[in-house]
């Protein structure tokens, strides 16, 4: 085991765990994103609650999200810990002029990637708690649909976008993402080694739209529920 | 032109160094590192201190000057050295503040100078060709496709000063680990040990201390060779491609 372990513990494996772990949770947006649209349809909730049911009862799906918190967590801890690194290497001594430039990436996104990472880490320390372990927890009114009991999730969803503080934090969240992915998106497929100039601009393309649509889909979510629908 | 400067001075590694501000009269016509010897030649003459900096070829190729100039390693001029930066860059009047590379694995020495032998370092592990003595081979013998060598010789520009390093805000020292394992693993005499090159070089520049790349790219901007982050992601590939595809074992 000791090769992997001196990967996993080098510069370029930690680099490709983010990258790993990043690209995963890539990935996991897209499907959670076409999930939380199904609070639009104006079923009193029909849709989206019997898509939560889904969600927490497939085993294939059950066993996917046990990967998507490690994914989490090991993306935050190594997060962490590059940065602190980081920060080591530079050391203390900064200049005293600042002139950061880059070359076709965002420069502000891709030197603050540690601070937007830990506000999106407590964004969803308290996503979790509010959505993910009240339904757990079953603190949760029920609904019946067709003789089937379920939980109705969105009867939480919707008190908590009912908020406009909530309804700020989270768009303001999302605003996060998109820089976190500005540069995070791009930056995933360098750390592979997947740099092409037949297609890295393509990649780039697809990580710039990606990066503003995703969170914005997100966004526009509870402010619709805030603003249209009560 | 009359010239402000604010240098920073510090008489040794333990010194806690500070900015010292100086005038200078330089024309347009001098090299940045002449417009520093004027000023040397002042302070000499007023039995100070020089300010201690870098320097040899003065033309661009060995790499030794690189000052961190108004926040840009080697300055303003895109694709050029400290010696190869001329004072026309400058009005009359203009104040510049000149520090030295600042990151953890370059320690300063003096003032301006600062020890880059982590380099000599991460090029003793790896960043070379094993040759046998002897005849040497007709080099026209080897078929390179051009494009090949051409991307050979990018990477070979490298000059190995450093500014790569002093650019990132993680200073690490990709760009130049993989400009110098790139340009010999693109070429056949290089390419038959890139495998343990890449695991031996990045071990190293792991042990000198150097952070980790996040792909900010400020090494791209600030490479007065204009040596590109592509080399970045070939290190990469080597490097994966070598720990998961190959028994290489570099201890
Ligand atoms: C929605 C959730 C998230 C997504 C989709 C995501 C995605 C990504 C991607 C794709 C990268 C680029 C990896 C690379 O450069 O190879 C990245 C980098 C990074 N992420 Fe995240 N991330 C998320 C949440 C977080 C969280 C919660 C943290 C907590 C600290 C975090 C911290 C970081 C850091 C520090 C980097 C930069 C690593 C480096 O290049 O030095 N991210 N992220
Ligand atoms: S990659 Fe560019 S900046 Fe870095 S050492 Fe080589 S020449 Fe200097
Ligand atoms: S003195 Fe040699 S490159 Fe500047």
């Amino acid at each position: 085991m000791s090769w992997f372990s001196n990967f996993l513990t080098s510069s370029i494996g930690r680099k490709v765990i983010m990258s790993l772990t990043g690209l995963f949770l890539i990935t996991f947006l897209v499907i959670h994103l076409i999930g939380n649209l199904q609070l639009l349809n104006p079923d009193d909730g029909m849709s989206f609650n019997i898509y939560a049911y889904f969600m927490t009862h497939n085993p294939l799906i059950k066993t996917v999200s046990y990967l998507l918190y490690a994914s989490i967590l090991i993306h935050a801890v190594q997060g962490w810990m590059l940065w602190s690194k980081n920060r080591k290497a530079r050391g203390g001594q900064r200049y005293a002029v600042k002139n950061t430039r880059a070359v076709g990436t965002n420069s502000f996104a891709a030197s603050n990637m540690g601070w937007l990472g830990t506000i999106i880490f407590i964004f969803l320390v308290i996503h979790m708690y509010q959505f993910w372990l009240q339904m757990k927890l079953g603190n949760t009114p029920m609904v019946t649909y067709d003789g089937n009991e379920v939980k109705d999730l969105y009867t939480i969803v919707a008190d908590a976008y009912s908020n406009i503080g909530y309804v700020i934090f989270y768009v303001v969240s999302m605003v996060v993402v998109a820089y976190h992915l500005l540069h995070g998106f791009q930056s995933a497929f360098q750390t592979l080694g997947l740099n092409h100039r037949k297609y890295t601009p393509f990649i780039k393309g697809v990580g710039l739209v990606y990066s503003i649509l995703i969170p914005l889909g997100f966004a526009i979510i509870p402010l619709y529920m805030y603003f249209m629908m009560q | 032109m009359k010239l402000t400067l604010k240098i920073w001075r510090q008489k040794s590694p333990k010194d806690k160094g500070r900015f010292e501000t100086y005038q200078v009269e330089a024309n347009p016509h001098m090299s940045f590192l002449e417009m520093l010897d004027v000023l040397n030649e002042e302070l000499i003459s007023k039995k100070e201190e020089p300010v201690a900096f870098e320097h040899d070829c003065r033309e661009g190729i060995c790499g030794t000057c690189g000052l961190v100039i108004d926040g840009q390693p080697h300055g303003p001029s895109q694709g050029t050295t400290t010696c190869q930066l001329h004072m026309r860059h400058y009005k009359d009047g203009d104040t510049i503040v000149i520090e030295p590379y600042r990151g953890s694995a370059f320690p300063v020495f003096k003032d301006l100078a600062v020890d880059r032998s982590a380099f000599d370092r991460i090029i003793q592990a790896g960043g070379y060709i094993s040759v046998n003595t002897g005849q040497a081979q007709d080099g026209n013998a080897i078929p390179i496709e051009k494009e090949q060598s051409a991307r050979a010789f990018d990477a070979a520009a490298c000059i190995g000063c450093g500014a790569c390093v002093a650019a990132c805000p993680n200073a690490s020292a990709m760009l130049f680990v993989s400009a110098k394992a790139s340009h010999l693993a693109l070429l056949p005499q290089g390419e038959v040990e890139s495998k343990r090159r890449a695991q031996a070089m990045v071990k190293q520049m792991d042990l000198e201390g150097f952070g980790m790349c996040s792909n900010v790219t400020a090494c791209e901007a600030e490479c007065p060779k204009e040596i590109s982050v592509e080399n970045i992601a070939r290190l990469n590939r080597e490097f994966l491609s070598s720990t998961l595809g190959t028994e290489v074992k570099v201890g």
